[in-house]
């Protein structure tokens, strides 16, 4: 051992001696057992922590430069777009993050369907995913309104006024969002507020628990088998593998990929055909102007697309509730899978035809959903996106009945390399 | 598994192709951008501050900028681009107020440092070239890709004046004048190959206004893309290296 080790240790030691370093580390890298068959779709997760620090990182240093006013704010984020070196970058990192973001967190809770996670014991790790993805879901909508262009102003104004739809309180509840009449400086103050402190600080926190949590009852893996049942003498799984550094390396080459798809998008095509910058935007909020067609950014519209199908009034209550209603409910149907899904296997390799083709069904629907939602309404899509709207509900009400029902494989003991 | 995913990948670029469609109205015309072309962006720049920014402001684009990016030299830029009052590092402003501009043109003439990027390169040359003689507006034109608009046409001595041929049609039940074709009135000083280009110039240098950084943003991204993939053949060496043990 050379002097510079042995320094280094003495320091790690010292270090130790009064904070619990080592164990830290090994609960959490160096013996946290993973199971070793990991497939593509087990790279979401850490692509979503990757995103997040992104967001963060370009966070921190946008808000060195934009300006929370109405009378500023649009010209801010093109002064950091032009005076601010590196600014363009900057901004174009946060804004393809952003996309990018929901892209992982889409797939990371796809590969969560497709394999099980989310059942016994892993409940309470899917219903932490679920308040990420609702905190997610706040936190883009408002970062959204910042840079004050007309989508900005006219999208949160519809989704604001949406709240307006709850009997009674509604008014009163969207002037209280507002904090004004209509959206308004005081607003884009205090969605500056909660995009930039409170929001963060409670995704990051929740973060650390959905990890927490995961490592303690391990991870679920593409076989849906508990590896900790067959251990060797040691008390090691022995389907498992130190998560450092067998999981370290390859998520940093996963990693690589993640960043140069993300690059790609990011140099050659920011605004992703308007999709990731809608072209609107690009012109200064007028509150005396509404455009003709307003269109929430893709991550929303499968959504959008509920709150739209919903036409009819009915038991008294009229159209636009209903949407919002099943709006909500589509949201939160999620967190009810873990009791939902009746099945007594966990993985999509053992499930019968019945939750396959159920799944496929709807992620097809949730993809129509989420395109209907960009485009403007006709008859015909409206059809189209009610029938999907009642695919995407019977998908969740309908699962205690097939997910029993369906034939299941036996499940090997060991996992499947 | 494989094969579905492919299925939902084909159906995500098929909803993208179709969400790129045109709408109805004319076929719009190609702006054909190339910013790599440095004496169409100074000619644009020249057309630009000739005939759009006695109206039109860039609030967010600095003369100085313009001079560096585009290699006009400061002075020439100080001596004809700029009025004399300005300063070099300041952003293209005008001196017209938003309350006479109102009332000379009913809307405020639009700042144009983003509008390339809100309204899309093929859009304003289209607009450009789309300007007719219309005796019922009280600019005395009219415009076939942006009806009634408030701008008159600045560019009518390089144009000249064209009529408009309509065709009434029949669609769903109502008649509407559908756009045939333009017809010389009065011929200006440019031919009509001569006016795309220098509306495609002005264009280009639109497009450059709008994102000043496009002209860095490609050749960067490849060189972060080519060191992203050095760097991956080494990541993914070290796992393969890793790796050899689990089974």
């Amino acid at each position: 051992m050379n002097a510079i080790t042995r320094q280094l240790t003495g320091l790690r030691d010292w270090v130790d001696d009064r904070f619990p370093l080592m164990a830290l580390w090994n609960d959490h890298m160096a013996r946290y057992y993973a199971p070793k068959n990991f497939n593509f779709w087990y790279y979401f997760g850490v692509f979503s922590l990757v995103a997040f620090v992104i967001q963060i990182l370009t966070g921190i240093w946008l808000v060195m430069n934009y300006k929370p006013d109405a009378d500023l704010a649009f010209a801010s984020v093109e002064y950091i777009m032009r005076d601010v070196s590196w600014g363009w970058l900057i901004r174009y990192m946060h804004s393809t993050g952003a996309s990018a973001f929901f892209i992982v967190v889409y797939l990371h809770m796809l590969r969560g369907m497709m394999y099980g996670s989310y059942k016994q014991p892993r409940e309470l790790i899917w219903i932490l995913g679920m308040l990420l993805y609702l905190c997610l879901m706040a936190e883009a909508f408002m970062g959204y309104l910042l840079p004050w262009g007309q989508m900005s102003y006219w999208g949160a104004q519809v989704i604001i006024s949406l709240f307006g739809a709850i009997p009674v309180i509604g008014g009163t509840l969207t002037e209280w969002i507002r904090g004004d009449y209509v959206v308004s400086d005081i607003t884009l103050n205090r969605f500056f507020s909660l995009h930039v402190v409170a929001l963060p600080f409670a995704i990051a926190g929740l973060v650390l628990l959905h990890i927490i949590a995961l490592h303690e009852v391990g991870s679920n893996n593409p076989d849906g088998v508990e590896i900790k049942k067959k251990k060797d003498a040691n008390g090691v799984p022995l389907d498992g593998i130190p998560f450092h550094p067998y999981y370290s390396v390859k998520d940093f080459a996963g990693i690589i990929v993640f960043l140069m798809l993300f690059s790609a998008v990011m140099f050659f095509a920011p605004e992703m055909g308007g999709y990731f910058l809608e072209y609107n935007n690009f012109v200064p909020a007028n509150p005396m102007q509404t455009p003709l067609h307003i269109a929430p950014v893709w991550y929303f519209t499968p959504y959008y697309s509920i709150l739209r199908a919903n036409t009819v009034n009915f038991f008294w209550i009229d159209a636009k509730l209903w949407g919002v209603i099943f709006m909500g409910l589509g949201v939160m149907a999620f967190f009810f899978l873990p009791w939902l899904d009746r099945s007594p296997v966990k993985s999509i390799r053992y499930r019968g035809p019945l939750y396959k083709t159920a799944l496929w069904i709807f992620v097809v629907a949730f993809l129509i959903l989420g395109y209907l939602g960009v485009k403007p309404v006709s008859e015909g899509r409206t059809l189209v996106a009610q029938i999907c709207t009642v695919i995407y509900f019977l998908f969740f009400l309908l699962m205690p009945i097939y997910t029993k029902l369906d034939k299941t494989k036996p499940v090997p003991d060991r996992v499947t390399m | 598994m494989r094969t579905l995913f492919i299925a939902i990948l084909m159906c995500c670029v098929s909803a993208a192709a179709s969400a790129a469609e045109g709408h109805g109205g004319p076929q719009m015309l190609r702006a054909n951008v190339d910013l790599s072309n440095r004496e169409s962006l100074q000619r644009g720049a020249r057309l630009f501050v000739n005939y759009c920014v006695s109206c039109h402001s860039a609030n967010y684009m600095r003369y100085n900028r313009v001079a560096a990016d585009l290699g006009i030299p400061e002075d020439v830029v100080k001596a004809n681009m700029m009025f004399a009052t300005d300063k070099i590092g300041e952003p293209m402003r005008i001196a017209m107020k938003p309350a006479d501009a109102e009332a000379w043109f009913g809307v405020v003439p639009p700042d144009l440092s983003v509008i390339a990027r809100s309204r899309g390169p093929d859009w304003l040359v289209s607009f450009l070239n789309g300007f007719y003689l219309d005796p019922h507006k009280p600019t005395g034109v009219n415009n076939v890709y942006f009806p009634n608009t408030a701008m008159p046409h600045v560019l009518w001595e390089m144009q000249g004046l064209n009529r408009a041929v309509f065709e009434t049609e029949e669609q769903s039940g109502t008649e509407v004048q559908v756009f045939q074709r333009f017809e010389q009135e009065r011929p200006g000083l440019l031919d009509e190959a001569s006016y795309m280009k220098a509306t495609r110039d002005l264009v280009n240098f639109l497009t450059y206004v709008g994102e000043p950084a496009k002209l860095v943003r490609y050749t960067l991204g490849v060189k972060v893309l080519v060191f992203l993939f050095v760097l991956w053949i080494v990541a993914y060496a070290l796992k393969r290296e890793y790796w050899k043990d689990v089974h």
